[in-house]
């Protein structure tokens, strides 16, 4: 579970996160939503700490606050966090098998063997056949995406942050990857934080929603009450598209014609 | 305190280069880059990896700029020859001393720095664009986050191996250097081969091969260190990466000719 309390950011004059606070529990799949440039980003690289923050707090299973870690704690830590970048961030001078297995040969003591097959494994959960030898240029950029998800969750985290996991990707293996991030946030228990705004993934797998405007936190809920919420922001970011506007639409007239009977 | 050098090494986000008054510039970037390399002194996450990486680079590094060394050096030992022939018309003076000053020469500067200032521009420039592109891509990030200290895991190996290889390369560039001298003097016909080794060997002081070793050593670690340092602060997109590629080659190269010119005065 990570708390995060009163967390404020600035690059130069400009504040990008405004004492934002939240809870994301474990076993949850926790996600940050907000258009392009609310600080999704920010935010969750302020909470893994590649981003050094002005104010705040962000704490680590109750007891360990990432702000005041000092170095071998940090490390420590940090081989407990598996991370989706973006921009997939792969080693762009390995194949995408040494991408996967770099974290097992720097970490663990396990046989060629034993890595190989956990290697496999990871590649064969996000849907990636035959693409071991191949180098990070030569995949499309859904791929890229796919094998940073393996490369994140090889060493079975504690914690697991994807950045937009599914943009880029077609709806079908977009279904797989939610499907997939939840099924191990379901099985180990872990503390999943995931930014998106695709809100087909809000509605698959939302258990705990944080609606970030212009770096405020302005709504907080589980995705079953994000249809009724009143909130204006909010309501503006999901009803964007016409098939929710559609469903909300079908909605209100469902209620006042329970109200009416 | 130390969260405080954490972070700035960690995520360099100060734009000191924009500062108009340059003495804090170079201060600041020199603070930095004492930080950067003490930053280089941790346990390694596993040892076996870290030696891995040091061949690999010294396999990158040495093996991979040994084209460039034979054909720089060829034309640096003719080139030298051929000019001290043209500058000794009288006859009163033997002809073995052309084999003599071309070897001094070679041994004391063209070798460890003319050959080292070419090996600064292809080294260089290449550890500093390979970093600035794993900055930019958050490729640092990442290792960052899988708990690996990616200044040393990325930078120490990189050091280590130019400052094993470069005096390597000096030595093959000293000897290919001379033999391209004395074969050139043959053919043109200005000194004979054996006239030229008899120069070479007579006015031979041991102690500037030494000397040489130590600058191609200084200078190694020179190259590798400060292109590591404008690559692994790079901020912002490939335009940058391009921009910290040259300024590291250009910074080397400056250190290379001051430093040369501080050891002369120190140990000669
Ligand atoms: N290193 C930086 N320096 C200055 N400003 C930055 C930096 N990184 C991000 N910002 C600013 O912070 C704001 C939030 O950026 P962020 O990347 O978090 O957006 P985001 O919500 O992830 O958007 P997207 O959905 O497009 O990825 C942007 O206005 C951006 O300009
Ligand atoms: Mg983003």
């Amino acid at each position: 579970m990570i708390e995060v309390k009163d967390l404020n950011k600035s690059f130069g004059a400009k504040q990008i996160l405004k004492g934002i606070s939240a809870t994301f529990e474990a076993g949850k799949c926790n996600l940050i939503i907000g258009a392009s440039g609310s600080g999704k980003t920010v935010l969750m690289k302020s909470i893994v700490g590649l981003i050094p923050v002005n104010s705040g707090h962000i704490i680590y299973n109750h007891d360990t606050d990432f702000i005041n870690i000092d170095d071998a704690g940090r490390k420590e830590l940090r081989k407990q966090i598996g991370m989706l970048f973006q921009g997939s961030a792969l080693f762009d001078s390995m194949s995408v098998e040494k991408n996967v297995i770099f974290p097992l040969n720097m970490f663990t003591n396990m046989t060629y063997k034993e890595k190989m097959h956990r290697v496999n494994e990871c590649l064969e959960r996000v849907n990636l056949k035959d693409v071991n030898k191949l180098l990070p240029n030569e995949l499309s950029g859904g791929m890229k995406k796919r094998v940073g998800i393996a490369r994140a969750i090889v060493m079975n985290p504690k914690y697991l942050f994807c950045d937009e996991p599914n943009s880029g990707l077609d709806p079908q293996t977009s279904i797989v990857i939610d499907k997939l991030i939840k099924d191990i946030t379901d099985d180990y228990k872990i503390t999943t934080i995931v930014n998106t705004h695709d809100m087909n993934s809000v509605m698959e797998i939302g258990d705990y929603v944080l609606f970030l405007y212009k770096g405020e936190k302005y709504w907080e809920g589980h995705r079953d009450d994000i249809m009724n919420a009143t909130n204006q922001q909010l309501n503006d970011f999901i009803f964007a598209g016409k098939f929710f506007r559609e469903i909300k639409e079908q909605n209100t007239k469902r209620l006042s014609d329970e109200k009416n009977k | 305190m130390s969260q405080y050098i954490n972070t700035c090494i960690l995520l360099p986000n100060h734009h000191f280069t924009t500062s108009s008054n340059h003495s804090v510039a170079f201060f600041n970037h020199f603070g930095r880059y004492v930080l950067l390399l003490r930053s280089l002194f941790v346990r390694p996450e596993k040892t076996s990896i870290y030696w891995k990486e040091i061949a690999r680079q010294m396999v990158e590094i040495g093996v991979g700029s040994v084209g460039i060394v034979v054909i720089v050096s060829c034309f640096l030992g003719a080139v030298v020859t051929v000019q001290t022939a043209y500058q000794l018309t009288t006859p009163l003076i033997s002809k073995s001393i052309i084999g003599s000053i071309a070897a001094n020469s070679i041994i004391l500067e063209l070798a460890p720095t003319v050959t080292v200032l070419i090996l600064a521009g292809k080294i260089g420039s290449k550890i500093a664009s390979e970093l600035g592109t794993m900055r930019i891509s958050e490729q640092i990030d990442a290792l960052e986050i899988m708990g690996v200290h990616s200044s040393a895991y990325l930078v120490l190996p990189k050091i280590l191996a130019s400052t094993l290889m470069i005096p390597l390369l000096v030595i093959i560039s000293a000897f290919l250097s001379i033999y391209a001298g004395m074969w050139v003097g043959e053919f043109t016909g200005v000194v004979s081969k054996e006239d030229f080794m008899t120069g070479a060997i007579q006015y031979w002081i041991p102690f500037m091969a030494s000397f040489a070793l130590i600058k191609a050593t200084t200078f190694g670690f020179i190259i590798s260190s400060v292109s590591s340092y404008f690559g692994y602060y790079t901020e912002g997109g490939a335009l940058e990466v391009g921009k910290s590629a040259t300024r590291a080659v250009v910074v080397c190269c400056v250190l290379i000719l001051l430093f040369d010119y501080i050891l002369a005065q120190l140990l000669l």
